[in-house]
């Protein structure tokens, strides 16, 4: 299991390093915006939840949709609550560069960090650009449609625009293009699950500033994560086996 | 010739193991960005409640 072992060690490190930067990031410029919008959340208590709102009814209910539930443990706001977003951001930022890591080896291996910083660039439009166009970063109080299709056009969205683009990049033939080229627009041709309504006491200039924030953070997360992920690989190229071919 | 069957033998058992390593290391990745971003249990989600908003993962 060395490979195995290789790669989640690398992946640990370039998680660590990705997660900690868009901690950092987070605590600056989405966070912030996050709790404004909860102000609004709690003011106008009618929007929070769609499903909630329609089982119990009433703003009482309403007003306990955005936590479910008042018994459930939620971290402490504050330093409490920032560190478990910044736990989030490491524990996942593990996460995502095992898959960069590895979709990287199948592809022949990161040869150092700049090939890193491409599938970086890879990985930011496959989970953040992609799913984003249909389904925005939102805020807290704004309305969404149904949860689980929401999860199911994401999913499938991230799954089919990774499929595309490396149709795209590794498959030397106009007609295998023409077809990555498909699936990334497909998702976006059938169109994301929308609410029924955009009514939302969120000012649409705090969620624009949102999505920017979010966007852009990120960017910088996944170009983080992609950097370390190519730098630490070259130390372990011995054991993985040297990079085999140049794809960027 | 037997030494030469041998050694493709190995270099395709070794591929096959590489191969299942990765994938093993790929559905790990994939297992822990589900468990942190999707999941729906209260306390996970009161937990990750920023990140994900943060992230842009669907989230209630």
């Amino acid at each position: 299991m060395n490979i195995f072992r290789n790669v989640v060690f690398a992946a640990a490190l370039a998680g660590l390093c990705a997660g900690i930067v868009m901690a950092v990031l987070q605590t600056a410029f989405t966070v912030p915006l996050i709790l404004q919008a909860e102000t609004f959340e709690e003011a106008a208590p009618e929007h929070s939840h769609e499903a909630t709102d329609g089982v119990a009814g009433g703003a009482e209910a309403a007003v306990q949709a955005h936590t479910h539930d008042e018994d459930a443990w939620a971290p402490a706001d504050g330093f409490e609550r920032a560190a478990y977003t910044a736990l989030a951001n490491i524990v996942t930022g593990v996460g995502f560069a095992l898959l960069v890591l590895v979709a990287s080896e199948f592809a022949g291996g990161l040869a150092n960090w700049r090939q890193g910083l491409f599938w970086g660039l890879a990985g930011f439009a496959v989970f953040t650009l992609a799913p984003g166009l249909g389904l925005p970063p939102e805020l807290p109080a704004m309305p969404a449609a149904d949860l689980l299709s929401r999860q199911v056009w994401w999913i499938a969205t991230v799954a089919l625009t990774a499929a595309g683009l490396a149709l795209i990049a590794f498959r030397a033939s106009p007609l295998m293009a023409l077809i990555g080229v498909a699936l990334i627009v497909a998702p976006h041709v059938v169109g994301a699950p929308q609410p029924a309504s955009y009514e939302t006491p969120v000012p649409a200039e705090l969620h624009h500033r949102f999505v920017v924030a979010a966007t852009v953070t990120n960017l910088v997360f996944w170009l983080v994560l992609g950097a370390v992920a190519g730098f630490v690989r070259t130390r372990f190229s011995a054991r993985l086996g040297a990079p085999r071919a140049g794809l960027v | 010739m037997a030494t030469h069957a041998s050694t493709t033998h190995d270099v395709a058992s070794s591929a096959q193991s590489r191969n299942l390593q990765l994938a093993l290391a790929g559905l790990l990745g994939i297992f822990i960005i589900g468990f942190v971003g999707f999941s729906q249990l209260e306390a996970m989600h009161n937990a990750g409640h920023d990140y994900r908003h943060s992230m842009a993962f669907p989230c209630h």
